[in-house]
């Protein structure tokens, strides 16, 4: 087994991506889902209107307007919360990749997974506004 | 109809769309957009928001069962990876600009591709090549478990597998899809991974090319909470279904069917896109 000044083996990091994977599914699908119930609740016998594109209210298309939305328990905000925490599942398990690769004291993977890291930050900073 | 009728037809749909997906291995994403559009005509920015939203999930989930059996590849994913989230960035960027019915039209063609990369069995070739200098020096190279043990493998024509992956990331930000067909094209074909380390592998980067795109479509609306809601709930509990179902049922007809739906949604598209109808 590779010492502590290596870090972990690719099987380990494999393992606790798998885990971090499965909890930040398991999360987003929840609040997804207690969102969706409250939304139904209070929209449900409403007509739909999605044969005609007129984009989202500027809050919900915004981390900062799906956090007021959600902590207001606005149920879109809710189900966006929860769709955010499923955007940033992926997000992390790279930025955890980053910490394991500085471990294992591989700079051609640091160097890989920080560009990778940088260009979904950049995706994420247009919605950050 | 109300949004709970629409809201549970959609769950349905979307969970047939995940089951289907997983058994065949073709992603259950694919048809989500064809679904939403065709069936129950909702505008095709929406229904990619809603498609691209589901991916992610999707592949997040059946990520986490991968990874622990060892097949896929860390280094050869996050080194593509690179490729695949710029790729994503571009194609949700030039999303805003194209016509609905030139994206129609594109994502009726990617549907008539993977139908016909489905009905073609996949070559399990021994690699037996020398190593390329170049995945060496990127530590690509690999083994993965098989019945007699660990086996290993090189990676080659890292350039041409690169630029496949930025298609492949194009598409992905383009149509809210995973584009696992043009994925099998460039690590299958083109860099002669192995098929069971290439589909694994591809399936983990489908999450992290789909959220480089998914705050473009957040912030530009395209992701609506009442539609994304059933569709990614049906698509998520449909896969891990399907993923279950894998081991013991017998998949060959079913993707013979399940290609064919895809062909005809594929000429579908086409039409409708050209017609001006989406």
């Amino acid at each position: 087994m590779a010492g502590s000044k290596q870090g972990w083996s690719d099987q380990q990091i494999d393992d606790i991506i798998g885990n971090l994977l499965r909890t930040g599914v398991v999360l987003s699908a929840f609040v997804v889902l207690l969102g969706g119930t409250l939304y139904l609740i209070h929209h449900g016998l409403d007509l739909p209107s999605y044969r005609v594109f007129h984009g989202e209210p500027t809050d919900l298309c915004s981390i900062r307007g799906i956090m007021r939305e959600a902590l207001a328990f606005h149920a879109e905000g809710g189900i966006q919360l929860g769709l955010l925490m499923l955007v940033a599942t992926p997000i992390l398990r790279v930025a955890f990749t980053v910490v394991a690769f500085a471990l294992q004291r591989d700079k051609t993977y640091v160097i890989v997974t920080l560009t990778v890291l940088g260009i979904l930050i950049f995706s994420l900073a247009g919605a950050g506004r | 109809m109300t949004i709970l009728d629409l809201s549970s037809l959609v769950l349905l749909g979307s969970f047939a769309a995940g089951v289907l997906g997983a058994l065949t291995g073709l992603g259950g994403g694919v048809v989500i957009v064809p679904l939403l559009t065709l069936v129950f005509g909702v505008d095709i920015r929406y229904a990619i928001g809603a498609s691209l939203v589901s991916v992610i999930a999707t592949s997040s989930g059946a990520a986490a069962a991968y990874v622990k059996e060892g097949f896929s590849n860390i280094r050869i994913g996050m080194f593509l990876e690179m490729a695949t989230t710029l790729g994503a960035l571009f194609g949700a960027a030039i999303a805003g600009m194209l016509p609905t019915g030139a994206i129609a039209v594109l994502f009726g063609a990617v549907l008539l591709y993977s139908a016909y990369l489905s009905s073609r069995p996949h070559d399990n070739r021994a690699d037996d090549s020398a190593p390329d200098p170049l995945a060496t020096r990127l530590e690509l190279d690999g083994a993965y478990p098989t019945a007699n043990g660990l086996r290993a493998y090189h990676v080659h024509a890292v350039p041409t597998g690169f630029s496949l992956m930025m298609a492949a990331g194009t598409l992905s930000g383009l149509l809210g899809i995973g584009s696992g067909a043009v994925k099998v094209l460039a690590m299958d074909r083109a860099m002669h991974i192995p098929f069971k380390v290439s589909t694994t592998t591809s399936n983990f980067m489908i999450g992290v090319t789909a959220a480089a795109s998914a705050g473009v479509y957040l912030s530009r609306g395209y992701i609506d909470p009442g539609l994304a809601m059933p569709v990614m709930l049906g698509v998520l509990c449909g896969s891990l279904l399907g993923s279950r179902i894998l081991v013991t049922a017998r998949g060959r007809l079913l993707r013979v069917i399940f290609a064919a739906v895809i062909f005809v949604l594929g000429i579908e598209m086409i039409y409708n896109g050209f017609t001006g109808r989406l």
